[in-house]
């Protein structure tokens, strides 16, 4: 042991200077690489312990079974409903819009307005999003009052700003703008002679969309819309202030869970918080890959 | 040349645009609308007024706008020398680092604060022997955690931001150029990165001042009078007032955001003209 540890001390001593000289360089990074693991690594990592331990620290399945069950189970299938609707909805028409600030000739100060509204109202999520919408389409609302006039009792017919739908409206706030946002580079990256060779060749617009255009857009498009559903999945703002939390989502569920130990049994909550995690992860490694395809095209 | 197919895009982009904007604006100017008539039958800025007049009101803006000052620092200061050390020294730790700033949008905020109580509402120990008490004890250290999580949040951008900063300058032969001048590393750090970082800075910091400004769930949870809780708790007690901090919290992302693209311009036109 003794003669071990002096043969290191030795080494160590000789091979100084070149450990300093390997070392310094990635001094400049330490801060950074502490402060994730500080802010990011561990906080996420106790979770991810915990959520394979009982109460009493026995290693176990049965949270991550839990999840299966209710009420976690319908809690998850509707995030995964509001989300994957606003990412369709989301992503069809924000790509129209995409489409017409683009290649729709239109005038210029529309077309800049637009982006730069976009830019704003991808960013106008959370609360005052929630209040906007209230004010308006709540049981008490300026637009339902208004309709109220014309005999349309939009709640009696069924509308509710409070249930899937309603939230699903509210999130096609922010969705529309992003996807608007990332598919323009995407459309304008389409070069001209693609479509003047497909013309001369005979293609119809038709065709150049469905044999050019669509295929190389496709991976953005679908990328893009797998961002927005990892933009819906995670919100829990706009959700809690437009229902009050009376809206049985993830991340609400996660909230009541925080405020109060809702499950009775606090492992079952963190499995909650690692079965989101484990979604989003799925979500931006689709969305890496799917954006490393169209890059090959759209340089 | 204008075929009818042309016509008929711009015809279809019309309706596509009108339906989007239809759809934006209408619960923007309802809540204009709504936030000029808190005085029955006239239009007034009744409701701005009663709005302002609130001392909680001045205080929790006030106190979210210094988080976010406090936010954007702490992110100038750890994003810039890393991404000035690895575009230096490193360039093979690029695609790491990159994927760790990649992170915050795989863990929500949700969760990300759920993470931080767990783990920071207890002492730091080694062998069982506290070494640091908990830091969500005390309001200042939660308020440290709180400007921590936040900067977490706004590190994507800002880590972006930076990035394309630096490419967009050749910081090897800035740096080299300096260094032969005889300067040392807070002069090459402060009066040559920094400046040329300048605009690069500023989108990074109205993009976090909008994050900041504003949020509700990590500041909920760690209880700090923010403004994000202050607006929720306002919603569930009065009607015309939050209608009024809406259009003003509109106003203040939309100015963000004008100010940004202003800024960002001026760049790309000025690298072209350098070039």
């Amino acid at each position: 042991m003794a003669q071990t540890a002096v043969v290191t001390k030795q080494e160590s001593s000789f091979a100084l200077p070149n450990v300093r000289a390997i070392l310094l360089p990635w001094l400049g990074v330490i801060p950074f690489f502490i402060f994730a693991y500080l802010f990011l690594f561990l906080p996420s990592s106790s979770l991810f312990i915990d959520s394979f331990q009982d109460a009493e620290g026995n290693w176990t399945l049965a949270n991550i079974a839990g999840l299966f069950e209710e009420p976690i189970r319908s809690g998850f299938i509707l995030s995964i409903q509001v989300s994957a609707v606003t990412a369709l909805i989301g992503g069809i028409f924000g790509f129209l819009l995409a489409y017409a600030v683009t290649l729709g000739n239109l005038p210029p100060w529309l077309r800049s307005s637009y982006v730069t509204f976009s830019g704003v109202a991808s960013n106008f999520a959370g609360v005052p999003l929630a209040f906007a919408f209230l004010t308006v389409l709540g049981r008490t609302g300026v637009l339902t009052a208004f309709f109220k006039l014309f005999g349309i009792d939009l709640y009696e017919a069924g509308f509710s700003l409070y249930n899937f739908w309603g939230l699903s409206l509210v999130y096609l706030f922010f969705q529309f703008p992003l996807m608007l946002l990332i598919m323009i580079p995407s459309l304008e990256g389409l070069k001209r002679e693609w479509r003047e060779a497909a013309a001369n060749l005979g293609a119809t617009p038709f065709a150049y969309w469905r044999r050019v255009a669509f295929p190389i857009l496709l991976p953005s498009l679908l990328g893009t819309m797998i961002l927005l559903f990892g933009n819906a999945f995670g919100a829990y703002a706009t959700a809690f202030a437009l229902t009050g939390g009376r809206i049985n989502l993830v991340t609400i569920q996660i909230g009541a869970q925080i405020r109060g130990d809702v499950l009775h049994n606090p492992n079952l909550g963190y499995a909650m918080a690692l079965g989101m995690i484990v979604i989003m992860l799925v979500c931006i490694v689709g969305y890496t890959f799917l954006q490393r395809q169209t890059e090959r095209w759209l340089r | 040349m204008k075929t009818d197919v042309v016509r008929n895009v711009s015809w279809l982009s019309w309706v596509v645009i009108v339906l989007g904007a239809v759809y934006f604006l209408a619960p923007l100017l309802g809540t204009l609308d709504y936030s000029l008539r808190a005085v029955r039958d006239q239009l007034s800025l009744a409701a701005y007024e009663r709005a302002f007049a609130d001392p909680k009101f001045i205080e929790s803006f006030l106190y979210s706008n210094v988080l976010a000052v406090a936010t954007i620092l702490t992110s100038i200061l750890l994003i810039v020398p890393t991404v000035y050390w690895i575009h230096m020294y490193i360039p093979k730790l690029r695609p790491w680092v990159e994927a760790i700033t990649l992170l915050p949008f795989v863990i929500p905020a949700i969760v990300l604060v759920f993470g931080f109580i767990k783990t920071y509402s207890r002492p730091f120990e080694a062998f069982s022997i506290p070494l640091i008490p908990s830091p969500l004890t005390t309001s200042e250290s939660t308020l440290g955690v709180l400007v921590m999580g936040y900067t977490v949040l706004a590190m994507p951008y800002m880590y972006r931001a930076v990035d394309n900063g630096l490419r967009a300058i050749d910081v090897q032969r800035l740096t080299e150029a300096a260094q032969s001048l005889g300067a040392g590393w807070g002069t090459i750090l402060f009066r040559i990165i920094l400046p040329n970082l300048r605009t690069a800075l500023l989108s990074g910091a109205l993009v976090t001042f909008s994050i900041v400004v504003g949020e509700l769930t990590l500041a909920t949870f760690l209880g700090v009078k923010a403004f994000g809780p202050y607006l929720q708790q306002l919603g569930q007690h009065k009607a015309y007032e939050p209608s009024a901090l809406v259009i003003i919290s509109f106003l203040l992302t939309w100015l963000a955001m004008v100010l940004i693209n202003a800024v960002t311009r001026g760049d790309t036109s000025s690298t072209a003209a350098s070039r």
